[in-house]
C-alpha cells in the first residue's frame, strides 16, 4: 500500500535518531525524517514522490524496543521513538546487501554508461565494497536495444521497481512490470514484448531517469555519460497529490 | 635423449608466456615455440553488448596500450556510424595516440629492455631489470621515467585519466581541447624532446657493439605491413595499408583498412592461445610478416618531422644492402625514431589553432551493420572488427592484435636465437635470457593478444574420501 506523505492537519513527534534529538510529523516515515536533518541512510528501491515497496532492505534501521530490524522506507516515526542508523550490524547488514547485488548480475563499472553517475556505485563506496565475497553468478542477460530513443540492459538492474512504479504511478502508462521469480525476476514491458513494439510506452523517459542504474539508459551514450536528471520526480508528485 | 628447456614465465614482457626448446640428442636445438599461456576471451563475451560499449569493453584488454584499443574501437564505430568525425576531433586523436605511442615505447625501452641493452645478457638477472639501471646510469633511468610520465600526462590532461581514459567516443571525442591545458602540453615537450634525442644519440654509439645479436636476432627474410599516409608517409592513425617484401619491393599498397580481410589470413595453432596471422595470397605459414616500428619506418617513404626523417634516414643505414632492415633486434633503433616523431608531431598538432575548435563530434546511430577501425598502437596494427544487428547489439568481433601479427616471426626468432646461442650441452643463464630479448624485441603485449580456439583440454577427477581416484573424465582439445 502506498504511503501517503502528505496530509493536512497531522501532529508533530519528538524522536530520537543516532542520539539526535528530531521533531518529525506524525505522517513521515523515518527515512523522510532523515533526509530532512540529512542523516545518511542507504536506500535503492524508495524514492521520493514514488510509493513505497520496501525491497532493496538498505534502509533497515535498529529501533529501541524492536527486536527485529526496521526499514525506514516503510515505518513511521512515533513519539518517544529511538533510532540508530549506522551501527555496526547496520554496516555489516548494508555490505553483504550490495555485495550480493554485485554478485547476482553483471555490474561491470568500468564499463556502463553509468559510471560516475550510478546509485550502486556510490552505495558501494559508501557502503565499503572493495571487493565482493561471494562467487559472482555470472548469469549472462539479454539487453534490449529495440526501443528508438532508449536501451534496457538486465544485466545492470537491480530490481529496484522504480521504474515499474513511476510508469504506472506518474506516467500512468503502466508500460513496465515485474516477470520470473527470485534472482531471475526481471522488468518487463508489455508481458514481455520487446520495449521498441510496445503499445503503451509513451517514450516520456521517466522510467530511465529513476532507474538508479545503467539498466535504463538513453540510446547513444557512451560510457560514464548517462548523467539522471530525476528533480521533477517530486514536483510532479506533488502536482498529482494536489489534484 | 632429448630433452625440452622450458622458459617460464618469460620475463620483462606484457602478459604470461612461455617459451619451450625442443633439443636432440646432440644438445641442439630441434624446434622452438612460443606459447601464449592465458585465455581472455574478448572476441566472445563482447558478442550481446551495444556497439557503444566497444571502445571501453575492448581498451580493459590492456592496461599499457588502452589508448590503441579505444581508438581501433572507435574508428570501428564511426564506421558502424557511417560518419566522418569532425577535423578537430581526429587531430585530437591522433594526440592522443602519439602519447601513447611515446609511453608505450618508452616503457619497452628503458623499463623492459635496457637492463639487457645497458648491463648486458650475461648479468646478473637479480640485477638485470630497472633497478639495475637505476643503480648503473641514474640519469638514463630517470630519463626514461620522465619520458613515460610525459606521455601518460598527456593522456591524462586529454581523456581524464592516464589509463583506460574514456575521452574517445564514437564521433569524435567528448569535449574539446581547452587552451590551458594546451600550453600545458607544449611546455612539457621541449623536455621530452631533449631526452628524446639525447637517448637517441646514446643507442647509436652502442648499436655496433651489438652486431653479433643483430645478426641473430631474427633477420629471417619477411614481409612488412604498416599504415601509410596517402602520400607514403608514416602514420599511426589512419592512411592505406601496405606491404614491402623482404627485398623492400611494394606488394600491396594503398589498401583501404577496410579491406584487411583481403588480404590478411589467420590460423590456428594448438600450442598457443595466439592467433597466426599471415598474408593470404602467399598461404600459411609462408605469408610471414612483422609489423610495428620496423615495419613502420621499412614501410615510410618519410616521417614528415625534420629530427625524425634524419633519424630514419640513419635506421636505414643499418642495413648494408638497400633493402628493409631486416633484424628484429633493430626494433629497438626504430622505437626510439617514433618517439622522436611522436614528440614532434605531437608539437606541430597542438601549434595548430583549430585544435581548440569546439566541435568536435558527429552525432549519429547505426547505419551499417559492419565495422572495421584500423589503427597503429606501438606494437603495430591493430585490427577491431564489428557486426551488429538492427539494435545496434554485437553479434560478431574479430580482433587483430599488433602482437599476433608477428607471432610467426616471433617463432621464427627464437629458434634462430637458440641455434645461434643455445648448447643443451653446457647451458647457461645468458644464452636462454638471449632467447626471451629476442621476443621483447617485439615488445609483445600478450594480454591484448589471447584468443580462443577449439575447446579447452579438460581433465575431471573424482575421487573418494581417501583420496584415490575413482573415476576420471578427460576431454583433449
Amino acid at each position: 500500500m502506498p504511503i501517503i506523505a502528505t496530509q493536512p492537519s497531522v501532529r508533530v513527534v519528538t524522536l530520537r535518531i543516532d542520539g539526535h534529538d528530531l521533531s518529525a510529523r506524525e505522517d513521515e516515515t523515518i527515512i523522510e525524517v532523515c533526509r530532512e536533518n540529512k542523516i545518511p541512510i542507504p536506500s535503492l528501491c524508495w524514492m521520493d514522490g514514488l510509493s513505497v515497496i520496501g525491497a532493496c532492505r538498505l534502509c533497515m534501521v535498529e529501533v529501541a524496543g524492536q527486536n527485529r530490524l526496521l526499514a525506514a522506507c516503510a515505518t513511521r516515526v512515533a513519539e518517544g521513538m529511538e533510532v540508530t542508523t549506522n551501527s555496526e550490524t547496520l554496516q555489516r547488514y548494508r555490505r553483504t546487501l550490495v555485495e550480493l547485488l554485485f554478485a547476482e548480475r553483471n555490474h561491470i563499472c568500468s564499463v556502463c554508461v553509468s559510471n560516475g553517475h550510478c546509485e550502486l556505485q556510490w552505495l558501494a563506496m559508501a557502503c565499503g565494497v572493495d571487493h565482493v565475497r561471494m562467487p559472482y553468478r555470472n548469469h549472462g542477460y539479454a539487453v534490449d536495444s529495440t526501443h528508438e530513443m532508449f536501451r534496457l540492459d538486465h544485466n545492470r538492474c537491480v530490481l529496484c521497481n522504480r521504474c515499474v512504479r513511476v510508469c504506472d504511478e506518474i506516467e500512468g502508462a503502466h508500460t513496465w512490470d515485474v516477470m520470473g521469480r527470485g534472482s531471475d525476476c526481471q522488468v518487463i514491458t508489455d508481458l514481455a514484448r520487446p520495449w521498441g513494439e510496445s503499445d503503451t510506452c509513451t517514450s516520456c523517459g521517466k522510467c530511465v531517469q529513476v532507474c538508479p542504474t545503467g539498466a535504463l539508459v538513453k540510446q547513444g551514450t557512451s560510457v560514464g555519460e548517462m548523467v539522471k536528471d530525476q528533480h521533477f520526480l517530486p514536483i510532479l508528485a506533488r502536482r498529482r497529490s494536489a489534484r | 635423449m632429448s630433452r625440452t628447456i622450458s622458459i617460464d614465465p618469460v620475463t620483462r614482457i606484457e602478459g604470461h608466456a612461455r617459451i619451450s626448446l625442443q633439443l636432440a640428442d646432440s644438445g641442439a636445438v630441434e624446434d622452438a615455440k612460443f606459447h601464449l599461456t592465458q585465455f581472455r576471451g574478448f572476441e566472445k563475451f563482447c558478442e550481446g553488448r551495444p556497439y557503444r560499449e566497444m571502445p571501453a569493453l575492448t581498451a580493459r584488454t590492456c592496461g599499457i596500450c588502452p589508448v590503441s584499443h579505444l581508438l581501433a574501437s572507435n574508428k570501428a564505430c564511426d564506421d558502424l556510424l557511417a560518419v566522418t568525425i569532425p577535423p578537430t576531433a581526429e587531430k585530437l586523436r591522433r594526440l592522443m595516440n602519439l602519447a601513447q605511442l611515446l609511453q608505450s615505447h618508452a616503457l619497452s625501452f628503458f623499463h623492459l629492455s635496457s637492463p639487457d641493452l645497458l648491463l648486458g645478457w650475461d648479468s646478473d638477472p637479480a640485477k638485470r631489470n630497472i633497478f639495475g639501471v637505476m643503480a648503473k646510469d641514474p640519469e638514463l633511468a630517470k630519463q626514461g621515467i620522465k619520458l613515460r610520465q610525459i606521455g601518460q600526462t598527456i593522456i591524462e590532461m586529454l581523456g581524464g585519466k592516464k589509463i583506460h581514459p574514456t575521452w574517445v567516443v564514437p564521433g569524435g571525442v567528448n569535449e574539446p581541447l581547452d587552451s590551458d591545458k594546451r600550453e600545458a602540453m607544449l611546455n612539457m615537450l621541449p623536455e621530452a624532446l631533449t631526452i628524446a634525442k639525447d637517448t637517441y644519440a646514446l643507442f647509436k654509439t652502442m648499436v655496433p657493439k651489438f652486431k653479433d645479436e643483430a645478426e641473430h636476432f631474427g633477420t629471417m627474410p619477411t614481409m612488412f605491413l604498416s599504415l601509410v599516409s596517402p602520400k607514403g608517409q608514416l602514420e599511426h592513425y589512419d592512411g592505406f595499408l601496405r606491404i614491402k617484401d623482404a627485398q623492400g619491393r611494394i606488394v600491396e599498397d594503398r589498401v583501404p583498412p577496410s579491406d584487411y580481410p583481403r588480404i590478411i589470413g589467420e590460423a590456428v595453432e594448438d600450442f598457443s592461445y595466439m592467433k597466426f596471422p599471415y598474408y593470404k595470397p602467399l598461404g600459411y605459414p609462408n605469408g610471414i610478416y612483422r609489423v610495428g616500428p620496423l615495419a613502420r619506418l621499412n614501410n615510410a617513404e618519410s616521417c614528415g618531422t625534420p629530427f625524425a626523417d634524419v633519424a630514419l634516414a640513419e635506421f636505414h643505414m643499418l642495413q648494408e644492402d638497400s633493402g628493409p632492415v631486416r633484424s628484429s633486434f633493430h626494433y629497438h633503433y626504430a622505437r626510439l625514431v617514433e618517439i622522436i616523431f611522436a614528440i614532434e608531431m605531437m608539437q606541430r598538432l597542438l601549434k595548430d589553432p583549430s585544435i581548440l575548435d569546439t566541435r568536435v563530434r558527429a552525432h549519429a546511430r547505426g547505419n551499417r551493420d559492419e565495422g572495421i577501425g584500423v589503427a597503429e598502437a606501438p606494437r603495430g596494427t591493430l585490427m577491431h572488427h564489428y557486426k551488429i544487428d538492427e539494435a545496434g547489439l554485437i553479434t560478431w568481433v574479430d580482433l587483430i592484435i599488433a602482437t599476433g601479427h608477428n607471432n610467426l616471426a616471433m617463432n621464427r626468432s627464437i629458434k634462430q636465437v637458440a641455434d645461434a646461442y643455445v648448447d643443451g650441452n653446457t647451458l647457461s643463464e645468458g644464452m636462454l635470457n638471449r632467447v626471451e630479448a629476442v621476443i621483447r624485441c617485439y615488445d609483445p603485449c600478450l594480454s591484448c593478444a589471447s584468443h580462443a580456439f577449439g575447446q579447452m583440454p579438460l581433465s575431471i577427477e573424482l575421487k573418494d574420501a581417501s583420496g584415490a581416484v575413482i573415476d576420471r573424465l578427460v576431454r583433449d582439445a
